[in-house]
């Protein structure tokens, strides 16, 4: 995947003077030091962090921990003291005035946490605010505004006042408006904080279709460390102004880096975050077609099993066989396919935990995780799933 | 006694005086164009307004009465523009309006960027406030004198004279109704690329606007409380009325100036309220 954008060694100091306090900083002076003896707030500091082109990145943190500080440095609404942040190749830091306003009017928008409407405006003015500060024509700002409240959900309501919706709408509208103008890279402020639990769920579903259709860069922040895992392809969870660590949620939750992550980790439902593919587990024995009866009754019994699962030469899953049925069939001179069963679930290696508990504790068989042309990927027992939760 | 000691006499006053007499001398020119200009507006108002039909005016009020406050409204304001005609007040009533209309006019031109001025920038803050304080607490017959001075006697210097007693309350409100605009829309507005031109004609002002509004109320209610002071130095209308009817005793006379100007001001005051109102936004 390509590199979108790459933030080098990212500072950020409020106050008179920030640059003056840089070399403190940089000398190991604690932050509670800095801000007794200079009275300069350190937001961030030396942060490293690349984001691929079509990434749902997440920045994790509690208040204070700079998470907010580092996405508002990424368009520049707080100015960096120190670093670069490369967009496209290019380190947006040093851009004049006009490459600014054309960068935020193109390649960059941001939904708020309390969604930023302007209450003098309809909705469909909301939304057709990016385009008009970029003087689109009337017509063609208007078709954009509308193609994108329609891909928010909220068709229809475009002459509405924003306080005659409920929250989750304005939001909505705040995530048309920033999808109006087509931008590469879209910033989102904890845009689901604010929202109640429901709402909150459907809007983090409804986010996931929407980037899987648009494969927009998305750099989300949340403080929410169960939405964070659910929706981030990486995470990279803040601490202090610094990032205490970053990786992919399963490596998060396998190997935690702190005794802080651990904290963190262990309030986070598992079931949420862990996939298929990251419980299952080779399977000890499975037989072919072409083997026949006698070597499903040797792999059983070699292995303690009372039943196998049977494939053909590519690997596809044909069904499962039982030990009882395999020596009655070879008294009656069956073959192997004809006592093949399918009393037994399958799933994809993406389905979450959660879907797969009831699955694998109702079944006596494991559980056969396939791919999408139903090739035998690994299985998961009843005990795998609830070894993993705990 | 404990006397102040005469050693530390501070003649402000002379020196104040002697700037006053030099400004009057070497920038006449300066002082003659503004008069002039203003002169030129003025006049223009007046005569329209007097011009104008009785009964149109009364329509207007009528028609601004009933859509910023109610019907009842439109009807009861020009039944009471009417009883300021039949005190034989008309014209003296639309000469005091062309004063209040063309002072508040100007108080805005200058007032609210001003007021957008102080909210931008901290400095321009603390140098207006104190100089806000002192036109609003000053008493107003103080800068009658250089105003006369430096413009004659008439309707010019009673125009400078309210601007100055006047627009405090229009420039204070606009610094605070901008400064008082939600930070999240103006970040967001920024965040799309907005220049701080189009930040503040797209999302500041229109946010801020119920609140200017409110200033502006207030400040058409000081232009017109100014009117009779006004008119010490020469302004013809309701207010010169008025003072004629304290030289005279003429309890009849200074009663009906003086009812005049109550309406005036009770007509405005709804109307321009109704106006703040209705720009009202929803949260």
């Amino acid at each position: 995947m390509t590199e979108k954008v790459k933030v080098e060694n990212l500072t950020k100091i409020f106050g008179r003077n920030p640059k003056s306090v840089l070399m403190k900083v940089k000398q190991g002076v604690s932050k509670e030091k800095i801000l007794k003896d200079t009275k300069h707030t350190v937001g961030i500091y030396d942060i490293s962090l690349t984001v691929s082109e079509g990434e749902m990145f997440v920045i994790m943190g509690l208040s204070g921990s700079g998470k907010s500080t580092l996405i508002r440095c990424l368009n520049l609404l707080n100015k960096p003291t120190d670093g670069k942040i490369i967009v496209d190749g290019e380190n947006i830091v040093d851009y004049s005035k006009q490459e600014l306003r054309s960068f935020r009017q193109n390649k960059i928008a941001m939904v708020f946490q309390h969604f930023g409407l302007f209450s003098h405006k309809n909705v469909i003015e909301n939304v057709q605010y990016g385009l008009e500060v970029k003087n689109t024509d009337k017509e063609e700002r208007y078709e954009k505004a509308k193609q994108a409240l329609a891909n928010a959900g909220l068709a229809g309501w475009e002459e509405k006042m924003p306080h005659e919706l409920s929250g989750g709408m304005q939001q909505r509208v705040g995530l048309a408006r920033a999808l109006a103008t087509d931008p590469d890279i879209l910033l989102m402020d904890e845009p689901f904080s604010a929202l109640d639990p429901l709402i909150k769920r459907d809007m983090q579903l409804e986010l996931m279709e929407l980037q899987a259709k648009l494969k927009k860069t998305i750099i989300f922040i949340t403080h929410d460390i169960n939405e964070a895992f659910k929706i981030g392809d990486r995470v990279a969870v803040m601490k202090d102004g610094q990032i205490e660590q970053s990786g992919t949620p399963e490596e998060i939750i396998e190997k935690p880096k702190s005794d802080y992550i651990k904290d963190f980790v262990k309030d986070i439902d598992r079931s949420k975050v862990l996939q298929a593919s990251n419980v299952m587990y080779k399977p000890s024995s499975i037989v072919s077609l072409k083997e026949g009866l006698k070597s499903a009754v040797n792999e059983m019994r070699s292995n303690g099993i009372s039943s196998v699962f049977v494939v053909d030469s590519q690997r596809k899953l044909q069904g499962l066989v039982t030990i009882d049925d395999t020596v009655k069939a070879i008294k009656e001179n069956k073959t192997l396919k004809d006592i093949l069963i399918d009393k037994y679930h399958t799933t994809d290696p993406d389905t979450y935990l959660q879907d797969l508990i009831p699955k694998a504790t109702e079944s006596k068989y494991p559980l056969a995780v396939v791919d999408e042309n139903n090739k035998l990927l690994g299985l998961i027992s009843r005990v795998s799933v609830l070894s993993a939760l705990v | 006694m404990n006397n102040f000691p005469d050693s530390l006499r501070f003649e402000l006053g002379k020196h104040i005086e002697t700037f006053v007499r030099w400004l009057d001398t070497n920038f006449s020119g300066l002082f003659d164009a503004i008069s002039t200009s203003l002169l030129w507006v003025m006049v223009h108002m007046e005569n329209l307004l007097i011009m104008i039909p009785w009964w149109s005016v009364i329509l207007v009020v009528f028609v601004f009465g009933w859509r910023c406050a109610s019907l009842v409204s439109g009807i009861v304001f020009s039944l009471l523009m009417i009883l300021v005609g039949s005190f034989g007040y008309w014209d003296y009533t639309m000469m005091t309006l062309a004063i209040v209309l063309a002072s508040v006019f100007i108080s805005l031109l200058f007032g609210i960027p001003i007021g957008i001025a102080m909210a931008y920038k901290r400095t321009t803050e603390a140098i207006m406030k104190p100089i806000l304080d002192a036109m609003q607490t000053m008493p107003s017959f103080v800068y009658l004198i250089p105003a006369m001075i430096f413009f004659g006697l008439g309707k010019v210097p009673a125009v400078i004279a309210t601007i100055i007693y006047a627009i405090p309350p229009v420039i204070r409100l606009t610094n605070l109704a901008i400064r008082r605009v939600s930070k999240d829309m103006v970040e967001a507005a920024y965040s799309y690329g907005s220049s701080p031109m189009q930040v503040l004609t797209k999302v500041q002002l229109p946010q801020a606007l119920p609140t200017i509004m409110t200033g502006i109320n207030q400040t058409t209610m000081m232009a017109l409380a100014m009117v009779v002071i006004a008119s010490m130095i020469g302004a013809q209308g309701l207010g010169m009325e008025v003072l004629i009817a304290i030289n005279r005793v003429d309890i009849a006379r200074g009663f009906e100036a003086g009812l005049g100007i109550v309406i005036l001001a009770i007509i405005m005051d709804r109307i321009s309220q109704g106006i703040a109102k209705n720009s009202q936004v929803k949260e």
